[in-house]
């Protein structure tokens, strides 16, 4: 009689994906609301097989010398993957697979909620209905938010969630559509962005929004430089993850007026301490990481998951692998 | 008899029988070129009162707070033009209390439910309204507010300030996507055509639309043509963008909201009066619909400790639809446009057409 194989799920997940792995894996899951602490994480893999982890947990040498080499495959139920040391699995033979194309609509949508909200000032409008202040009109001015069209919009990183995020505002009638990145994309006709460098990008948009993957290269990318070279008028939106912006400078940026307003989903750390000078900013607003919560895509995301593990435990090519 | 005083005293009576002669004529000649008098109801955006201010005498409600019903009432009178906002109610009273030379109301708004069109055309009024220059802003906020409600921004946006953030479960927060989604837009004109022209890349699977006459641009965005208890019972999304007018008032009510998907998201940029509020607010509490997302209340302001304030599926905005500086800026000087236009008996560039 065979055992079968353990997959230890750093968090619950979706009743879907679990279903699937429960048929053929024996299935040990930190069911609890709060994150594991780091000690015990180390404890429970030992003698795993496979790993369901969720960002921001660290995937690193310590973690697999704590779970031995029986570790088969890690299934990152993200699309980023940087919590994941992916040197560290390609030197121990460790396929690594993430769920990029399900979660697109969603992170995509999820930006252009943010970008509205942030141009029409919902934290304060909100503020307004609850506290009585509603009533105000100031010459017909009060609440006046920003009109996205005729504005220049400038992407910063067009991939599939740039693109995506692109497509959907590209009827709000921007009058230009910039973006930049490594590298021009055949695919900009589509929306009609035209490729410029990050620095003319920054000079010439109204709006400006980060849905590039982080690297190493570009970690801390929006700093007290790039904030200088916006427009004081500028409204700027961050889906990707905290680690591109020096939050320090982002405060600066919001506070002196370099920058309009910001609207940010993701930060460092997750989550922001409830008394991050951060959230006493009337022009900033932060979403708690909510890119992909919808029913849908999270439902996608752990079954692709889920796949990718049952393929890695058998030796067989992942169905979403990361390309190491 | 002539004496001395006599003669003084018919000169003199000469003279200022002369003296008012005269100056009735003058006054005469100045009444053919007397301007036309305005009253403002509020303080608004100046482009508008300039170019009322070019051409007539304005009085105004110099505040931020609406004028007075009975301050209104006074101010009116004589007055050939009254630029308005909602908050007043242009009603026989208040054109009476006016005069008959009142020519033109001119009102900063593209609603009109406070304006009683049948007594302004019984008086030979008319009415401009603000359509057009503020579409954009409105079709724009109306999508802010949609995905605002749909992505639960407003629930995520406390947990970052009240420590839910941290805590995890599989689908905490998660909202529900538009792509796949049948959105149902009740009232397809100038905004609801706008809107669904922002939503269609939005991988929105259908379009359907309820309105008392069809829209040849509703092919735009693929939106078809059904009776509204069809577009209710197929709809994850139910937009309100009708005018508030007897037949829409308090359409959205307990029937309706029966009718509805139970996971269905009811938004309403159009006028608080469409909805009945306290089946609203059952509806959501119940689970009968979703969630909803209001610009538009009944008041407005809402009090603040109105019962649709305490749901977690439902986002309230104090009715900024339109408030964008250029929107409001252009809405003033159209409002100033169409006064001026009827009170030189030129075509309105924007009229009410009342039947």
């Amino acid at each position: 009689m065979s055992v079968k194989p353990t997959v230890f799920f750093t968090r619950s997940a979706p009743p879907n994906g679990v279903a699937l792995l429960a048929q053929e894996c024996e299935l040990q899951i930190w069911e609890s609301e709060d994150p594991i602490p780091r000690e015990e994480l180390l404890r429970r893999v030992k003698g795993i097989h496979a790993l369901f982890v969720h960002p921001p947990i660290r995937v690193d040498s310590e973690l697999f010398d704590a779970a031995g080499p029986q570790l088969k495959v890690v299934g990152t139920m993200s699309v980023g993957l940087d919590h994941v040391d992916l040197a560290e699995c390609k030197k121990r033979n460790i396929p690594v697979g993430n769920t990029p194309g399900v979660l697109t609509s969603a992170v995509a949508e999820l930006t252009v909620t943010l970008l509205l909200a942030t141009a029409r000032r919902m934290k304060q409008a909100f503020q307004a209905v609850h506290n009585g202040s509603w009533g105000t009109w100031e010459s017909g001015m009060w609440m006046t938010g920003t009109l996205l069209e005729g504005k220049t919009l400038g992407v910063v990183g067009l991939g599939r969630i740039g693109m995506a995020a692109t497509r959907r505002l590209k009827p709000f009638g921007f009058s230009k559509i910039l973006y930049c990145g490594r590298s021009k994309k055949s695919y900009d006709a589509e929306v009609g962005a035209e490729f410029v460098d990050f620095l003319q990008l920054l000079k010439e948009s109204d709006i400006v929004i980060a849905t590039c993957s982080i690297t190493d290269e570009n970690k801390g990318l929006f700093n007290k430089r790039a904030f200088k070279a916006m427009k004081n008028t500028s409204i700027f939106i961050n889906v990707t993850r905290g680690a591109l912006v020096n939050q320090d400078d982002l405060f600066e940026a919001l506070t002196t007026g370099e920058i309009g307003s910001a609207g940010i989903d993701v930060t460092t750390p997750e989550p922001l301490a409830t008394d991050d000078k951060l959230l006493s900013l009337s022009n900033l607003t932060v979403s708690p990481h909510i890119g992909s919560a919808t029913v849908e895509s999270r439902s996608a995301m752990c079954e692709v998951t889920a796949r990718n593990i049952l393929a890695g435990l058998k030796g067989e090519p992942l169905p979403s692998p990361v390309l190491i | 008899m002539t004496s001395p005083s006599l003669c003084r005293l018919r000169n003199f009576l000469i003279r200022v029988n002369t003296s008012i002669s005269s100056s009735c004529h003058q006054n005469t000649r100045k009444m053919s070129s007397v301007k036309p008098s305005v009253y403002v109801t509020r303080r608004v955006p100046l482009p508008g009162k300039e170019i009322l201010a070019s051409e007539c005498n304005v009085t105004q409600w110099d505040q931020d707070d609406p004028v007075p019903r009975d301050e209104l009432l006074r101010q009116v009178k004589g007055k050939d033009g009254i630029f308005c906002l909602l908050t007043e109610k242009i009603d026989e009273e208040l054109i009476l209390a006016a005069g008959p030379q009142l020519k033109v109301v001119g009102t900063m708004s593209v609603g009109y439910d406070h304006v009683d069109l049948a007594a302004c055309k019984k008086h030979n009024i008319k009415v401009g309204f603000t359509p057009g220059v503020l579409t954009n802003a409105v079709a724009e906020l109306t999508v802010a507010l949609l995905l605002t409600t749909s992505r639960r921004l407003k629930e995520a946006m406390a947990e970052v300030v009240n420590g839910g953030w941290g805590t995890w479960k599989p689908l905490w927060l998660c909202g529900q996507g538009l792509d796949g989604a049948t959105v149902g837009i009740v009232g397809l004109g100038r905004i609801g055509l706008t809107v669904g022209k922002c939503l269609k890349p939005f991988a929105v699977q259908k379009f359907l639309y309820s309105d008392a006459f069809e829209n040849p641009g509703a092919a735009e965005i693929g939106a078809q043509r059904v009776p509204l208890d069809e577009l209710l019972a197929n709809s994850d999304f139910v937009l309100a963008c009708c005018a508030l007018t007897p037949e829409t008032k308090e359409m959205f009510n307990k029937d309706v909201f029966k009718k509805m998907k139970k996971n269905a998201i009811f938004i309403n940029t159009s006028r608080g009066g469409v909805v009945q509020q306290d089946d609203l607010y059952d509806a959501l509490k119940s689970g009968e619909i979703g969630a909803a997302g209001l610009d538009v209340t009944v008041p407005e302001p809402l009090p603040t400790n109105s019962p649709l304030l305490t749901l977690n599926n439902c986002v309230i905005l104090p009715h900024i639809a339109s408030a964008t500086d250029k929107s409001r800026s252009s809405m003033s000087e159209l409002t100033a446009k169409n006064i001026l236009a009827a009170l030189n008996g030129e075509k309105m560039p924007t009229e009410v057409q009342i039947n």
